[in-house]
C-alpha cells in the first residue's frame, strides 16, 4: 500500500509542476501563442519527462555498494543500462559520420538523411553478420568444449569466483559462455536467415503467381493459406514438430524445424506478396504489357518484381525478426535448435536460474540476460532499420 | 433480410467451416505418425494393456475418414480422450481412476483464461490510451519516445521481458512472486498476486503491438476530410474527437484489440513456461515434449478455436459498427 | 461594389510546405482583398497554391504547411495572432468552407441534418429544432429533391451532386459573412455540375455572402465571380473584374489560358460508303458478372479518322474500349479489324493483331513502369514486335522520341518520375507509336493534364494522324476536346449509344434530348451563359432533374 501511496503523491507533484511550468512559460514569454495554446496534457508530459530524467540521474549517481560492501544491484544494473545506451549512441553517431564521409554519392546521401536509430540498427546488423561469419576465428573455445571449471562467475575477477580465462564465466557443465554466445550468432542467426529465405522463395513466388494469374489458381492458394493462417503459428509449429520428432532427432529435428517454420511463415509472405502484386497488376503499364502479348515470365520478373522490391525488403526484415523470435522461443522451450549446436534460446533456459542471485552478485545474473539481450538487440536493430525504410518509402511525413 | 445480418451469418458460417477444416488439418498431421508409434512411445515400460488401449483409441483398423469423424464427434461431445502418460501411469501403477484429457485441461483452461483476462484488463485501456495520445501528438518527443519503446518491446523475446521483470519486481525488489503458485481453492487476491507478473509480461508484449496499430488507425482517421471539415466548422477539439472521430474509430480499434487478444494466445505458451504457470500453454509444451498425442491434439484445437473465434468476433464487430452497412441505401 | 467595407485583407502572404525535413515555398507573397458580399474567383493550374491560399484566408493551415510571413485580417480581427478559441468562434459561424469532395467531407456516421445543425447549436446561433427547420428551408432553396426528408439520410445514401448542395447548405447554416468554395464541382459530371453551380450562385446572392471560389475551370469561374485572381506556382499573375479579365487579359500567361479553347481541326470530308473501316464494333453487349453494362453498341472507325466517344462517368465509354482491346470479351457481338473478325479475348489474338490496336492511358503515372528507363519503355515494343536489337533499336527509339518532340539524348536514360505530366503522356504516345499500329485508343488522355499541356498533346496527336494516317478512338467527357479533335462523335449514356454522326452535325440542332442536355451543360466563357441558360430552360429543366424527366 505504501508504494501505491508514494506513486499517487509523486503523480500529484508532477501534475502541479506541469501546471506551474505552463503558467511560468506564459508569464516569462508574455503569453506567446506556444504557451498560451498549450494543452494541459502537454505541459504535464513535459513535467513527467523532466521528473523521470532527474530520477534517472539521481539513481545513476548513487554509490554502487552500501557501507558493508554489498552491491546495490538496482544501481549497478541502471549504470550498465545507461553506459550501454551512451556507448550505443556514440557508436551509432560515429558510424553515421563515417557513412557520410566515405562511399559513393548515393550512399552518402542515404546516410545524411538517416536517423540515429537506423544507423545504430545497421551497425548492429553488421557486427552480428561479422560474428556469425567468423565465429570460428573469434571465439576463444569451441561451442561444445567442456572444461572442468563449471559455474565460473562472469567478470573474470578471481576474488568474486571468476576466472580471467572465461571472461563471461562458464555454464553448469563447464562450457565457455563467451564462445557459446559467439557461436550462437552463427547458429541462431544463420538458421533464422535460412528459414526466412526459404519462406520468401516459397511464399513470394506463389503470391506473385496468384496475383498475376488470378482465377482458380488464386482462389485455391488463397483459401489454403486462409486455413493455415487460422492456426496460430507457434501452436502449429509445435504440433508439426511433435510429429516430426517421431521420425527424426538431433540435427535432423533442427532441419525439420527449419522446413516447418518456413512453410508456416510462407503463408504470411504469400499474403503480402499477393497484395503487393495485386496493387501492381492493376496498373496500366501491366495492362499495356499484357495487351502487347508478353508472357507470364516477363510480366512477373520484368514488370512486377522490380516494383515490389521495396515492400518485400521491408517485409523480409520483419519476417526475419518474427522467425528469429519463434526459433528462439522454441529453443527456449527445448524444442528448437538441438544440441550440440550452441544457441541463445537454449542458453537462456539453461542459465535462467542464475537470475535469482542478482541481489547480491549482479554479474552472475548478467549471463542469462546477455543471451536473451543478444536476441533482443538484433531484432531491435532490424526493426529500427525496417521502420526507417518503411518511413522513407511511404514518403509520408507521419 | 437485413444485409448486415446476412453478412454476419455468412461470416459465422465461414468461421465454422474454417474450424472444421482446421480440425481436419490437425487430425491429418497427427495421423502422419508411423503406425507402431504408440508402442515405440511407451517403450519398454509399456504394458500390453496400455498398448491395446492406445490401439483401440486410435482405431487403427478403421479407414482414415471414419477415424476422423469419430474423433470429431468425440471432440464435439467433450470427450477429448485419455492422455498417453495417464494410460501408462495407470497400467504400471494399477491406479483405479483415470484422468481424461478433459479433466486435465479444464482447470488449466480456466487458469489461462484468468491470465489472459487480467492481461487484457491492463493492456487494452493502457494501449488504446497511449495509441490515441501518440496519434494526437504525432511527431512530438513523446511520440518518438513511445515509438522506440514499443519497437524495443516488440523486438524482445517474451522470456527476455519476463526475466527483466522477474529481476526488478521479484529478485531486486521482492514485490511479486517469480513462480506462479496456483493451487486449488486459492483466494481471488492470492490468485491475482500470483498471476500479476506473467500478466505484466504479456502486457508489455501486447501493448506494444496494440498501441502501434491504434496509433496508425487513429492517424489515418484524423487525416480524413470530414475531420478537417469538423475543425473548419469551429467545433471544439474534444467534440471533434468524441462526436466525429470516435464513431468511426470503433471498427479499427475493436479490430486491433481482437487481433491482439488472438496474439495473446501464442504469447501465453512461453510466459506460462517461464513462470511455471499451471495453464494450458504449459500443459501443451509438456505434452509436445512427451509426445502425448491426445493432449497435443486437444490443446491445438482449443488454441486454434480461440484464435478463429477472436478473429471472427473482430470481423463481425467491425461490420456492425460500419455506418454504411448499418444504414443501407 | 467598390464602396463596400473590406471583409478579408491578406497582405504579403508567404507559405511553406514541409518535404524531406526542409520547408519549401508554396505561396510566394500574395495580397488579397475581399469586400463584403463580393465573390472572388481564385484560378490556376494544379500546384498553383489555390486551396492553400483559400484555407489561409480562414486562418487555417493543413499539417505540414505553415504561414511564414504576412497577415490575415478578417473584419478587423488579426487571424494569425488570434488564439485557437477566438478562431474557433469565427469558423463555421462567420467563415464557412465547402470542400471539393462532399462524399469524403461528410461524416459517414451521422445524418446530414445532424451535421447541418451541429454548427448553429455549437455556436449558440439557433436551437436544434430551429436549425433543422432552417436546414430544410435551405435544402428547398438549393432545389434538392424531397427537402423535408433528405436530411434524415446518411451521406452514403445521397448522390454526389446532392451532397455538394447539402454541404453548401451546411456552410450557410449560421449565415456566415464568408464562404470558401474549394473546387466544389470538379468531381461532378457536367450535367450535375450545372445544377450545383446554379443553386450555389443563387443562394450566395440571396444572402449577400462574400465568397472565395477556387477552381481550375475558367468557364465556371466566369459564371460565379465578380472578380478573378489568377495564380501561377504560388505567385499572383493578375487580378481584375470578371468581364474586363475575360475580354482583355493583360499578362501573357492569362492570354495563353484564354487561347486554349481556340484549337480546332477542320472537318474532314465524309468517308466513301464502301470503304472498309479499320475498326468496326458490331452489336457489342458486354457484362461485368451478370449485369450488362453495354447494350448492342455499334460504330465504325475509318482510316485516318478520329471518333470521339462522349459520355459521363458510368456511360460505358471505357468498357467499350476494353471490349475492343479484348480485355473484356463481349457477351454478344464482335469486333472487326480491317474487315476481319478479331478473337474476343486478347489472349487468343496473335502478335500482329495485338500490334495493330494500341492504347494511350489517362494517368501517365500508372501507365509507365516507374522502374524502367524511357529507352526501355519505348524500346520494348520495338524489340518485341519489330525484332530490332542493339543499335538499330536505339536508333528507332531516338526516332520515336524525335516524333513526340522530346530530345532523345536528354531523355533516353531518364526514369518516368523525372518527367512532367505532359512529358510522361508523350512517352505513352511514343510507346503506342513504337508498335506502328493502325489504330490507337486514347482514353481520356488529356483530362489529368493542365489545359496548356493538354493543348500540346492534342496538337501532337493531330499532327501524328496526318503524318502516319492513324485512326483514333478518343474517349472523353470533355466536349471542348471533342470540338477540337474529332471527326465523328458517338454519344453514350448508360451503356447505350444515344446518337452518332459527323462532328458538324452533332454540334448543330436538332439532336437527341440527352445530347442537347449534355451540350448545353458545358459552361462557356461568357459570364452571362448561366443566366441565359436558366432563363431559356428553367431551373428545373437542367441537371439530374432533366435526366430523370427523359427516363
Amino acid at each position: 500500500m505504501n508504494t501505491l501511496l508514494w506513486i499517487i503523491v509523486a503523480l500529484a507533484v508532477v501534475a502541479a509542476l506541469g501546471w506551474a511550468f505552463r503558467f511560468a512559460g506564459q508569464m516569462v514569454t508574455g503569453n506567446k501563442p506556444y504557451f498560451r495554446d498549450m494543452p494541459y496534457a502537454v505541459s504535464f508530459g513535459f513535467a513527467l519527462g523532466a521528473a523521470l530524467f532527474v530520477g534517472g540521474v539521481w539513481l545513476y549517481l548513487q554509490p554502487p555498494a552500501n557501507e558493508a560492501g554489498v552491491p546495490r544491484a538496482s544501481v549497478v544494473f541502471w549504470r550498465w543500462a545507461v553506459h550501454f545506451l551512451i556507448v550505443a549512441a556514440i557508436a551509432a553517431f560515429i558510424f553515421r559520420l563515417l557513412g557520410r564521409a566515405v562511399g559513393t554519392q548515393a550512399s552518402r546521401k542515404i546516410f545524411r538523411q538517416m536517423p540515429l536509430t537506423a544507423a545504430f540498427g545497421i551497425l548492429v546488423i553488421l557486427i552480428y553478420g561479422f560474428a556469425a561469419v567468423f565465429a570460428g576465428l573469434i571465439a576463444p573455445y569451441g561451442q561444445d568444449q567442456v572444461f572442468s571449471a563449471a559455474n565460473v562467475v562472469p567478470g573474470g575477477d578471481p576474488a568474486l569466483g571468476g576466472n580471467p580465462d572465461f571472461p563471461l564465466g562458464t555454464d553448469q557443465i563447464g562450457r565457455d559462455i563467451l564462445s557459446r554466445l559467439i557461436y550462437g550468432a552463427q547458429n541462431t542467426v544463420g538458421i533464422a536467415f535460412a528459414t526466412t529465405l526459404l519462406a520468401f522463395v516459397l511464399g513470394g513466388s506463389l503470391g506473385f503467381l496468384a496475383a498475376t494469374l488470378r482465377g482458380w489458381v488464386d482462389q485455391l492458394l488463397s483459401r489454403a493459406v486462409d486455413v493455415l493462417m487460422a492456426i496460430p503459428s507457434l501452436i502449429f509449429s509445435l504440433l508439426l514438430i511433435t510429429v516430426a520428432s517421431a521420425w527424426v532427432s538431433g540435427t535432423g529435428l533442427t532441419i525439420a524445424m527449419i522446413v516447418i517454420i518456413a512453410v508456416i511463415d510462407a503463408t504470411r509472405v504469400f499474403r503480402l506478396a499477393r497484395a503487393v502484386g495485386m496493387n501492381i497488376v492493376v496498373m496500366d503499364y501491366i495492362e499495356a504489357a499484357k495487351l502487347r502479348g508478353e508472357g507470364l515470365g516477363y510480366l512477373i520478373f520484368k514488370e512486377i518484381l522490380p516494383n515490389a522490391t521495396a515492400p518485400l525488403l521491408a517485409e523480409f526484415g520483419l519476417r526475419f525478426c518474427f522467425v528469429f523470435l519463434t526459433i528462439s522461443a522454441l529453443s527456449f522451450l527445448g524444442l528448437g535448435i538441438q544440441p550440440p549446436l550452441a544457441d541463445w534460446g537454449t542458453m537462456v533456459k539453461d542459465l535462467s536460474a542464475f537470475i535469482n542471485y542478482a541481489a547480491f552478485a549482479p554479474q552472475i545474473a548478467a549471463s542469462p540476460l546477455l543471451a536473451a539481450g543478444a536476441i533482443a538487440l538484433l531484432t531491435v536493430a532490424v526493426n529500427f532499420v525496417v521502420d526507417w525504410m518503411l518511413h522513407r518509402s511511404s514518403g509520408l511525413k507521419e | 433480410m437485413n444485409p448486415v445480418l446476412t453478412i454476419i451469418l455468412q461470416r459465422l458460417a465461414l468461421g465454422l467451416l474454417t474450424l472444421l477444416i482446421v480440425s481436419f488439418v490437425i487430425f491429418t498431421a497427427v495421423n502422419m505418425l508411423p503406425g507402431d508409434f504408440a508402442e515405440a512411445l511407451l517403450g519398454q515400460s509399456a504394458t500390453p494393456e496400455a498398448v491395446a488401449a492406445i490401439r483401440k483409441d486410435l482405431n487403427l483398423d478403421q479407414p482414415f475418414f471414419v477415424r476422423y469423424f469419430s474423433w470429431l464427434g468425440a471432440m464435439l461431445t467433450g470427450d477429448l480422450g485419455v492422455s498417453y502418460a495417464q494410460l501408462n501411469f495407470q497400467s504400471n501403477m494399477g491406479a483405479s481412476t483415470l484422468k481424461t484429457v478433459a479433466d486435465q485441461i479444464a482447470p488449466r483452461f480456466a487458469n489461462t483464461m484468468f491470465l489472459a483476462g487480467v492481461t487484457a484488463c491492463i493492456a487494452v485501456p493502457f494501449a488504446v490510451t497511449l495509441g490515441v495520445l501518440a496519434a494526437l501528438y504525432r511527431n512530438s518527443v513523446f511520440d518518438k519516445g513511445v515509438n522506440i519503446a514499443t519497437l524495443t518491446s516488440i523486438s524482445s523475446p517474451e522470456f527476455f521481458l519476463a526475466y527483466i521483470l522477474v529481476l526488478f519486481l521479484a529478485v531486486l525488489n521482492p514485490l511479486l512472486p517469480s513462480i506462479a503458485n496456483i493451487y486449488q481453492g486459492i483466494s481471488f487476491q492470492d490468485r491475482l498476486v500470483a498471476t500479476l507478473l506473467p500478466a505484466l509480461t504479456l502486457t508489455l508484449v501486447v501493448t506494444a503491438h496494440m498501441m502501434r496499430m491504434t496509433r496508425a488507425a487513429i492517424i489515418s482517421l484524423l487525416a480524413s476530410p470530414y475531420i478537417e471539415m469538423a475543425r473548419l466548422k469551429g467545433i471544439s477539439p474534444l467534440r471533434v474527437i468524441v462526436k466525429h472521430a470516435l464513431p468511426n474509430a470503433w471498427a479499427p480499434i475493436i479490430n486491433v484489440i481482437a487481433l491482439n487478444l488472438a496474439y495473446l494466445i501464442t504469447g501465453v505458451v512461453v510466459v506460462e513456461v517461464v513462470f511455471n504457470y499451471p495453464g494450458i500453454g504449459q500443459l501443451f509444451v509438456d505434452a509436445v515434449k512427451n509426445r502425448d498425442i491426445p493432449v497435443v491434439q486437444a490443446c491445438c484445437l482449443i488454441f486454434a478455436g480461440a484464435y478463429i473465434l477472436l478473429n471472427l468476433a473482430a470481423d463481425i464487430l467491425s461490420i456492425m459498427t460500419n455506418p454504411r452497412l448499418r444504414h443501407p441505401k | 461594389m467598390s464602396d463596400r467595407p473590406t471583409l478579408v485583407e491578406m497582405r504579403g502572404i508567404k507559405m511553406e510546405g514541409r518535404s524531406d525535413e526542409t520547408w519549401t515555398p508554396i505561396i510566394k507573397g500574395v495580397d488579397l482583398t475581399l469586400q463584403k458580399g463580393e465573390v472572388l474567383g481564385l484560378i490556376g493550374e494544379s500546384g498553383a497554391g489555390k486551396s492553400t491560399l483559400g484555407l489561409a484566408a480562414m486562418g487555417f493551415t493543413r499539417d505540414g504547411v505553415r504561414i511564414s510571413e504576412g497577415s490575415v485580417t478578417f473584419d478587423g480581427i488579426d487571424l494569425l495572432a488570434a488564439s485557437a478559441e477566438q478562431k474557433r468562434a469565427l469558423l463555421g459561424k462567420r467563415i464557412a468552407y465547402v470542400a471539393q469532395s462532399a462524399a469524403a467531407s461528410f461524416n459517414p456516421a451521422h445524418k446530414l441534418i445532424d451535421q447541418h445543425s451541429e454548427g448553429p447549436t455549437q455556436h449558440n446561433v439557433m436551437s436544434k429544432a430551429e436549425s433543422e427547420a432552417d436546414g430544410m428551408e435551405l435544402y428547398r432553396k438549393l432545389r434538392l429533391p424531397n427537402p423535408d426528408e433528405i436530411g434524415f439520410r446518411y451521406p452514403h445514401q445521397v448522390s454526389g451532386g446532392q451532397l455538394q448542395r447539402a454541404m453548401t447548405a451546411m456552410a450557410m447554416s449560421c449565415r456566415p459573412d464568408l464562404i470558401i468554395f474549394d473546387e466544389p464541382t470538379t468531381a461532378l459530371d457536367v450535367t450535375t455540375q450545372i445544377e450545383v453551380l446554379a443553386s450555389i450562385r443563387d443562394i450566395v446572392e440571396e444572402y449577400d455572402t462574400a465568397a472565395i471560389y477556387i477552381t481550375h475551370d475558367l468557364a465556371v469561374v466566369a459564371q460565379m465571380a465578380d472578380r478573378i485572381k489568377v495564380l501561377l506556382k504560388g505567385d499572383e499573375v493578375e487580378e481584375n473584374e470578371t468581364r474586363e479579365m475575360l475580354s482583355n487579359p493583360k499578362e501573357q500567361y492569362t492570354k495563353s489560358l484564354w487561347a486554349v479553347r481556340e484549337f480546332q481541326r477542320p472537318q474532314k470530308p465524309p468517308v466513301s460508303t464502301d470503304a472498309t473501316p479499320v475498326i468496326s464494333v458490331q452489336g457489342v453487349t458486354a457484362a461485368y458478372g451478370k449485369i450488362d453494362v453495354l447494350h448492342d453498341v455499334s460504330f465504325d472507325i475509318h482510316a485516318g479518322r478520329t471518333v470521339a466517344v462522349v459520355g459521363e462517368s458510368g456511360s460505358g465509354k471505357s468498357t467499350t474500349a476494353r471490349c475492343i482491346t479484348g480485355l473484356l470479351p463481349p457477351r454478344i457481338g464482335h469486333i472487326e479489324l480491317d474487315g476481319n473478325t478479331l478473337p474476343l479475348d486478347y489472349r487468343q489474338r496473335d502478335k500482329e493483331q495485338l500490334r495493330q490496336v494500341q492504347m494511350i492511358y489517362q494517368m501517365a503515372d500508372t501507365a509507365l513502369n516507374p522502374r524502367k528507363k524511357i529507352g526501355e519503355i519505348i524500346g520494348r515494343p520495338v524489340e518485341f514486335y519489330m525484332g530490332l536489337k542493339g543499335r538499330e533499336k536505339r536508333r528507332r527509339v531516338e526516332e520515336l522520341l524525335d516524333q513526340i518532340e522530346l530530345p532523345a539524348a536528354q531523355y533516353f536514360d531518364r526514369l518516368p518520375s523525372e518527367l512532367s505530366g505532359g512529358q510522361k503522356q508523350r512517352i505513352g504516345i511514343a510507346r503506342a507509336l513504337a508498335a506502328e499500329p493502325k489504330f490507337i485508343i486514347c482514353d481520356e488522355v488529356t483530362s489529368a493534364l493542365d489545359q496548356l499541356v493538354a493543348e500540346g498533346i492534342l496538337r501532337l496527336l493531330a499532327d501524328l494522324q496526318d503524318e502516319l494516317g492513324l485512326s483514333y478512338m478518343f474517349i472523353t467527357h470533355d466536349l471542348a476536346t471533342v470540338r477540337s479533335i474529332a471527326d465523328e462523335v458517338v454519344v453514350m449514356k448508360d451503356g447505350n449509344v444515344v446518337e452518332q454522326g459527323p462532328k458538324t452535325d452533332m454540334f448543330q440542332p436538332p439532336h437527341h434530348p440527352y445530347t442537347d442536355l449534355l451540350l448545353s451543360s458545358v459552361p462557356e466563357m461568357d459570364p452571362d451563359w448561366l443566366s441565359t441558360l436558366l432563363a431559356e430552360r428553367g431551373a428545373d429543366n437542367i441537371g439530374d432533374a432533366a435526366v430523370d424527366k427523359m427516363a
